[in-house]
Formats: structure tokens, C-alpha cells, sequence
């Protein structure tokens, strides 16, 4: 079967993953739990997406990427990656996607990062020319050159993850599956990384498709998010979308001339206090300015802020189960 | 094959990079497998015989079997590490590569180190051989290659098995190990100085003996203490087949079984 060139790049149809979970049951029985980790979930990204996979620990999220990638064989369900079955056709596929799993590297921690690269290069089978080129310009963009030499459980976390950026991409794969690629860098790096992505996505219209817990990656980076909750796919839209669809409350902080018991007005009661600041939650029916009027003919007001609601409110509403929050918005049918 | 070549040259010039400890590393190997070979020696000076077995006989015999053991531990040694691979998670980066799981395995951390170890068992080979009384037959001389092949093999599948193993049992790196290293441990000794039914073990269930014991007995034309027909002493590149045949099946079945469980 050849891999089509324009079709879709991931298709996932009806896709399942259970683990048989063994578990003590009592004294001696062995109880076997069916455990769906991936419930019938299905999707398309197509080529050029830079798209952001979200959801709680333990939502579905590393099964999702694993079963993509071919280490793991679905249970049920079709996809195609590249047009590939990636349980059947895992070589063939490997050599089309690059993969960097931020928790942890694939690259040899007592080699020198250049001769980890060099491996890399022997694994893909990349000629000599073209690794050479490859090499230099990801040595340039993710500034490489200082740590070459450095053995590869010497590197810094952000120096790290760079240099498993550089190995997943040596081989100039059409998709790029990110698991977690900025866990626990600092700013810089974080910029780094992302400016990095966004770069290779723009100019050399690599797909990527990206799980994260930080928020700053999908507002940054991403312009498709899916969201997927126990298992199941739970949004998959436009990240503006998402937060519009969200009716969420926005918050007011008021900073009191001096310190005063909390806050009542009508039905609206300070949710937190410190010291002479408040901190008060407003429906988004009621009108922000009349409120801000009433309180300010109350108390001497020193300082004050609205605040919308960010994509972590979103997005922390969604996580704690709260469905009819959101799925009023566009959900994904069940 | 090529893949295999070119990944452990990769590994042997990124060792290279410190010659001096890559020697040290080689002699201190050589040296402590020489040690070996020395408490043979040892023994015989206080009996001329062992089990019914020359010095020169056993040392014959410890040479095929550090020979055979060394060649398939420098080819596949590291896949005894499979089952702390699968609990660290480090297998999923093997997974995602367009090479086969097993040569990413065997040549991680190749070094000529390794080579180290071939030194002592090629030359007590070379100091056996000639001290052998024996007629030297085309055939005989045609065994020693033959031998030190399939020995080779027949290691190469335990090493490949027990890798498999710790796909189901993780923690089972402990139990395995007593098959490949007790497995060379026992093969450098003549099988007439163990117990006849752990003898039997050997040779049936787990074919050890089969990697130099039976052909050492047509080379040294003695007879088999279990009474097994002379065909037993040709069969070992057979038993080779077999068992590679098995753990190759084995391993399919273990990669299968990751892929399906993802622990």
C-alpha cells in the first residue's frame, strides 16, 4: 500500500486502548480490571497543523501519542499516520515522524551529544551531505554549538531537550509528536523551544502535534487544541473558540485604603481576603462597571483589576468534570 | 548484519575517544579472565586428573566455552539489561526508531573493551590444542570451528530467551542471569564432575552441553556417561538452529506482548 503524499496526516477512527489492570481483590483473589485508557476516540490532523493534545494525568494523553507512534498497538479502532497503520508498518513509520519525549531523552547519556547525533544519523540512515547541512542548521537554530562535546548526562535540562529536539528532526520527518517538550525548563529555554517549533512549523511545514501542561505553549504555539478526559475526546477546535465558548466568571481584585471584612454586595461575596486585598468573583451576567461604581461609593478604593477569565480557568474548569460548564460550546459528539 | 556493523563501530570510535581508559578497561578484563584459566591450573597441581580429564583436556574444554560465551556476550550481552529497560520506560525510544529493537539493544555501549575478553580464551585455546593427545583427523580438526560456532549460537539464543523473558517478568534479571553465566560457568568444566541428573538437565531441557561437552567428547573420542548415541556429539549446530529458532519466536512474542500492555 504506498503512503499518500496528501492525504491526512494522523487518522484515528473509533481509536481504543484497554489494559487489563491486576489488582488485589482480597486476601488471595486476583481481581483483572478492564482499564480503558483510550475510549473510542477519533480525530484528523492534517498537514502543516501545529495542533495541542491537553487533558489531566492520566486522561489518555501518552497512550494517545504511544499509539500513534506504533509503541503501542490499539485495541481497537483504525488510524493512520502518514498513511501508515503504525502498529503494522512501525519501521516504515519511524523513519516519517520524529518523537521527544520531554520526561525523558532518547538519546545515549554517555555519549557526547555530537556522537549521539552521529547514531541518529546511522539509525535513519541519512547520507553524509545531508546530515552534515541538517546538523548545522539545527545546530544554529537551537544553539548546539556549546554542548556538542558534552556527554549527554552532563547537559542541562534545557540543553537537553534541545539536543533531543535536534535527533528527532535530523532525519527531517513530516510529523513531529511532542510529549511534554518544555517540562521543567526554565523561561529561556522555554522561549527557545517554542520559537523553535514555531519556526520549523512555519518554514518547513513540519505538522506538529504537541501534549502539555504549560499553558504558555498552547497560547503561544498552538492554533487547534483537543482536550481528551477519560478517555475520550472531550473538545477539538480553535483555542479562541474555546475560550469564548467558556462562560466563564471573571475576577475582580480590589485593594482597600486599610484592611476590612470581606466584601458583600447584593450576591456577590469576596471569595478571598488578604490583608487589605479582595478578591471577588463576578458572574458574567452581572455588569463589572455598576459593581465597581457601587463599591467604590462604599469603600476607599485604592487599587483595582478585572480580570478575564485566562485559558488555565478554562481549562481547570473543564479538568474537574464540570461538563455542562462547557460543552455548551462546540463538544465533540460522544 | 550491516545495521549491527555499523551501530557498534559508531559506539567503538565514541569509546575510543578515551584511549587510555578504554585500554586499562580491556587489560583488567583480559587479566581477570586469565584468572580463570589460572585456578584450572591451579587444581591440576594437586591432581593430575579431574573427573577422568587431563589439564590439558579441561583446559580445552574451558576454552571452547569462554570462546563461545564471549563471542555471544560481546553480540548480545546488553540485552540482559531488557528488563530494567521496560520498568525505566527507555525501551519506548527504541521503539521509535526504524531499526530493529534487538540491534539497537546489542550494540548499545559497544566497546572494544569487550574484545578484551577474547584475548585469554583464544590463547588457552592455542596452548590446549597442541598438548591434546589425540589423533588429529580432518573431522577433528573440522569440530573446533564447528564447536566454537554453534556454541556461540546456542549462547546467542539463551542470551536473546532470557531477554524476552523479562518483557512478561520484568524482575527476573537475577533468574535469567543464572542461564547465561551459569551456563558458561558449567560448560568449562568436563559434565562428568557434576551430578548425572543435573548432567541430564543440561543436556535436555537446557542444552548446555551441547555447546562444547559433546563435541569435546568426539574430539577427545571419549565415551558419553549418559550413553547418548554417537549422532549427540554432531548434533550441536541442530540444537543451535532450534533454540535461536525458539528465542527468535520468543522475542517476537515479548515485543508483541510491550506493545500490547506497554509494561
Amino acid at each position: 500500500m504506498p503512503a499518500s503524499e496528501d492525504g491526512p496526516m494522523i487518522e484515528a477512527r473509533d481509536v481504543v486502548k484497554s489494559f487489563t489492570v491486576r489488582g488485589r481483590a482480597g486476601v488471595l483473589r486476583r481481581g483483572r480490571t478492564a482499564l480503558r485508557a483510550v475510549d473510542g476516540v477519533s480525530f484528523t490532523v492534517g498537514r502543516g497543523e501545529f495542533v495541542g493534545y491537553l487533558g489531566p494525568n492520566g486522561a489518555g494523553k501518552s497512550t494517545t501519542i504511544k499509539m500513534l507512534t506504533g509503541i503501542l498497538t490499539a485495541s481497537s479502532g483504525t488510524l493512520r499516520v502518514c498513511g501508515l497503520d503504525p502498529s503494522r508498518r512501525r519501521t516504515a513509520l519511524a523513519r516519517r515522524i520524529g518523537v521527544v519525549f520531554g520526561q525523558r531523552t532518547t538519546l545515549w547519556w554517555d555519549l557526547p551529544l555530537r556522537d549521539s547525533l552521529t547514531l541518529v544519523r546511522r539509525l535513519y540512515r541519512v547520507d553524509a551531505a545531508a546530515h552534515r547541512a541538517r546538523l548545522a542548521e539545527l545546530t544554529a537554530l537551537l544553539e548546539l554549538e556549546p554542548f556538542l562535546r558534552t556527554p549527554v548526562r552532563q547537559l542541562s535540562l534545557g540543553q537537553r531537550m534541545r539536543g533531543d529536539l535536534a535527533a528527532a528532526l535530523l532525519h527531517d520527518p513530516e510529523l513531529l509528536v511532542l510529549d511534554e517538550p518544555t517540562i521543567g525548563l526554565d523561561v529561556v529555554s522555554k522561549t527557545t523551544v517554542r520559537d523553535f517549533l514555531e519556526r520549523i512549523n512555519r518554514e518547513r511545514g513540519t505538522t506538529i502535534l504537541l501534549t502539555t501542561h504549560d499553558l504558555g505553549d498552547i497560547e503561544r504555539l498552538c492554533r487547534r487544541v483537543m482536550i481528551i478526559d477519560r478517555g475520550r475526546l472531550a473538545y477539538d477546535g480553535g483555542l479562541d473558540e474555546l475560550r469564548r465558548t467558556v462562560d466563564a466568571d471573571r475576577t475582580l481584585v480590589v485593594e482597600l485604603a486599610e484592611p476590612a471584612p470581606p466584601i458583600a454586595l447584593g450576591g456577590i461575596r469576596a471569595e478571598r481576603v488578604e490583608g487589605a486585598r479582595q478578591w471577588l468573583r463576578i458572574p458574567r451576567e452581572e455588569n463589572a462597571a455598576a459593581l465597581v461604581a457601587e463599591l467604590a461609593r462604599r469603600h476607599e478604593i485604592r487599587d483595582i483589576s478585572l480580570r478575564e477569565a485566562g485559558i488555565e480557568d478554562v481549562l481547570a474548569a473543564l479538568y474537574r468534570g464540570d461538563h455542562a460548564y462547557w460543552c455548551s460550546g462546540r463538544p465533540v459528539a460522544p | 548484519m550491516r545495521t549491527y556493523a555499523l551501530l557498534a563501530w559508531t559506539w567503538i570510535r565514541a569509546a575510543a575517544q578515551y584511549p587510555v581508559s578504554l585500554a586499562l578497561l580491556a587489560v583488567a578484563t583480559a587479566v581477570v579472565s586469565f584468572l580463570d584459566a589460572a585456578a584450572i591450573l591451579v587444581l591440576f597441581s594437586r591432581a593430575p586428573r579431574i573427573a577422568g580429564f587431563t589439564a590439558p583436556e579441561v583446559l580445552f574444554l574451558y576454552a571452547t566455552s569462554a570462546l563461545s560465551f564471549t563471542v555471544s556476550d560481546l553480540l548480545l550481552g546488553t540485552t540482559e539489561q531488557l528488563g530494567e529497560r521496560v520498568r525505566l520506560g527507555t525501551l519506548d525510544a527504541v521503539l521509535v526508531r526504524p531499526v530493529s529493537p534487538l540491534i539497537q539493544i546489542a550494540t548499545e555501549n559497544f566497546s572494544a573493551r569487550r574484545l578484551g575478553k577474547l584475548i585469554p580464551a583464544t590463547a588457552v585455546l592455542a596452548f590446549a590444542l597442541p598438548r591434546l593427545d589425540v589423533p588429529w583427523t580432518p573431522g577433528r580438526v573440522a569440530m573446533i570451528p564447528l564447536m566454537a560456532a554453534s556454541g556461540t549460537a546456542i549462547f546467542a539464543g539463551l542470551w536473546v530467551l532470557t531477554a524476552a523473558v523479562q518483557f512478561v517478568l520484568v524482575d527476573s534479571h537475577g533468574a535469567t542471569k543464572s542461564l547465561t553465566y551459569g551456563g558458561a560457568f558449567v560448560t568449562q568444566y568436563p559434565m562428568t564432575v557434576f551430578a548425572r541428573d543435573f548432567v541430564r538437565g543440561v543436556t535436555f531441557v537446557v542444552p548446555l552441553a551441547f555447546v562444547n561437552w559433546q563435541p569435546a567428547l568426539y574430539v577427545l573420542d571419549r565415551p558419553d556417561p549418559l550413553g547418548l548415541p554417537a549422532a549427540a556429539r554432531f548434533a550441536s549446530p541442530a540444537i543451535a538452529a532450534v533454540l535461536c529458532a525458539a528465542a527468535a519466536v520468543a522475542w517476537r512474542a515479548g515485543i508483541r506482548h510491550y506493545r500490547s500492555t506497554g509494561s
